[in-house]
């Protein structure tokens, strides 16, 4: 039996991707190690990126509570917003936001870089120069991607919450400590472990496929396009998947 | 060893039986060929024809489906990572699109080889050398400025400082000057005629562009249909009366 093309080609590159983190893992592991580059990777990546992160961080958290706010009031429980934004926000707004806008933003960019540096041959000029493009591009790329997206989504979640707070006051008054008592009531550690948890496998997702996409960019202008165009929607969908095996497993405890 | 600064008998490149496909696309079919020291080679082919992939196979970017690349002594597909970049070192390659590092300053750009080569070296010697370099191409006043800020003509002779810097023993150009005006492609010419007088380099030139042909050229060789065709002189070939020779003069 002959699968259709489309089938075809999507499991290829499935695998394709696979071979590619695979080869991720053996070279990030042994030396060299490209350090510097990885500090200035983390700064663009991580540093350039913040801006963009507070703002829609910031807007989501005020229009959440906005939003919640008049259902609440009927059933006469609207002092319970700070814990149910407080939880909406920490276990799955905050990081999937933060991921989505982050694939947006870095995926495109590393998918754009990397494709254009491989047709105009920058990536054969440094392999020529002594220089292994696999760790100096894609590993530090994919190990940035990877630790700063957390971090974004930490500073997100904190300045969602601040959204939520400003929110609530708009209303009511209350105390920047009474909302912060009120989101931890019911948020524990264990809802941060598993949002935490997934947010790395966020950032491998976005390295990754940012750097596979660029990596192997087809020859002229449209194909870096439509590698940058491509890294963001798989890193999008890829994104959803994995929250989606998170929860599944996060469930069994 | 180089016995002479001239034209040697010493065969510094050497390649047998070269075999590569791509799936069904048989680009390279038994290619041979041979460089002496000092020695200039064009490689005239129509474009698609295979150069690009030929040189590429050169300095290891490629892997042969089979055949024998001997460079300097070593088997090119035998060596691993370690030996692979020594004998790079020795080996300098002119990229098509010049493959200048466009996110670097020009100085970072000549730097890059030189501190991944050569990590003992310090400031004061890396600053010599691309002053050096720079020199050589007559851009010394570019140094700070970004790829994007120079002209065609320009990041070609750039990047051919950034080629000349690790001062290669060989020097394989990938088409010179495909798509440069005809004054900048002289000037190019020149350049190469120049580095070759001052630094005793063998050269493998790939081009389609006659002039370049002409002006540069100790022999060329033809490649068509995947094979060294004919290997002789300009003038020989400009003679021939083989209408697949032919097309490439009329
Ligand atoms: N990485 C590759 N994958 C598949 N085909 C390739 C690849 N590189 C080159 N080719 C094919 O090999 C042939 C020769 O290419 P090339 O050496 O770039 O030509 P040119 O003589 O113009 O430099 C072309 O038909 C091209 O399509
Ligand atoms: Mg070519």
């Amino acid at each position: 039996m002959r699968l259709p093309e489309d089938t075809r080609k999507f499991l290829y590159e499935t695998g394709d991707i696979a071979r590619f983190s695979m080869r991720f893992f053996q070279e990030a592991f042994h030396p060299r190690y490209e350090v510097r580059e990885f500090f200035h990777q983390c700064y663009v990546i991580g540093y350039q990126s913040l801006p963009l992160v507070a703002l829609t961080a910031f807007i989501m958290g005020f229009v959440l509570t906005m939003q919640l706010r008049p259902s609440l009031v009927i059933y006469g429980v609207e002092s319970m917003i700070p814990s149910m934004v407080g939880i909406a926000i920490v276990r799955e707004i905050g990081p999937v936001i933060t991921a989505l806008i982050f694939a947006g933003k870095i995926g495109s960019s590393i998918g754009a870089e990397l494709g254009s540096m491989k047709v105009t041959e920058q990536i054969d000029a440094m392999e020529v120069s002594g220089t292994n493009p696999f760790k100096y591009l894609v590993v530090t790329r994919t190990m940035a991607a990877t630790l700063m997206l957390p971090v974004l989504i930490i500073l997100g979640d904190a300045i969602s919450l601040y959204g939520s707070y400003l929110g609530v006051n708009i209303w009511d008054t209350t105390t920047l400590t009474l909302f912060f008592t009120q989101v931890f009531e019911f948020l524990t550690y264990i809802d941060l472990v598993p949002a935490f948890t997934k947010s790395f496998f966020f950032g491998f997702a976005v390295g990754i496929i940012g750097c596979y996409k660029g990596y192997h960019s087809e020859k002229g202008t449209e194909g870096v396009g439509s590698s940058a165009n491509s890294a963001v929607v798989v890193s999008s969908v890829l994104i959803f998947v994995i929250d989606l095996l998170a929860v599944q497993i996060s469930d069994l405890f | 060893m180089a016995n002479s600064k001239q034209t040697s008998d010493e065969i510094v490149v050497k390649i047998n039986g070269l075999n590569k496909a791509f799936g069904d696309h048989v680009v390279l079919k038994n290619f041979d060929l041979e460089l002496k020291r000092g020695e200039n080679r064009v490689v005239l082919g129509k474009s698609g024809s295979g150069k690009s992939v030929l040189i590429k196979c050169i300095i290891g970017l490629m892997e042969p489906d089979s055949g024998a690349i001997e460079v300097l002594g070593q088997n090119i597909p035998d060596l691993g990572h370690v030996e692979l970049d020594q004998v790079r070192v020795k080996i300098g390659f002119l990229f098509q699109s010049n493959a200048l590092y466009d996110s670097m300053t020009v100085r970072q750009n000549l730097e890059f080889p030189l501190r991944r080569h050569w990590m003992q070296i310090t400031q004061k010697e890396v600053e010599e050398m691309v002053m050096e370099a720079l020199d050589n191409v007559d851009l010394m006043h570019t140094v700070d400025m970004m790829p994007s800020e120079l002209s065609g003509g320009m990041r070609k002779r750039i990047a051919l400082a950034r080629t000349l810097i690790l001062k290669p023993e060989i020097i394989l150009y990938d088409e010179p000057t495909t798509g440069l005006d005809p004054i900048t492609s002289l000037e190019i010419i020149e350049l190469i005629n120049a580095i070759r007088e001052k630094y005793k380099t063998t050269a493998i030139i790939i081009t389609h562009d006659l002039k370049c042909v002409r002006l540069t050229a100790d022999l060329v060789t033809m490649l068509i249909e995947g094979c060294n065709y004919e290997t002789a002189t300009y003038e020989a070939l400009a003679q021939s009366n083989d209408p697949k020779i032919r097309q490439f003069f009329d």
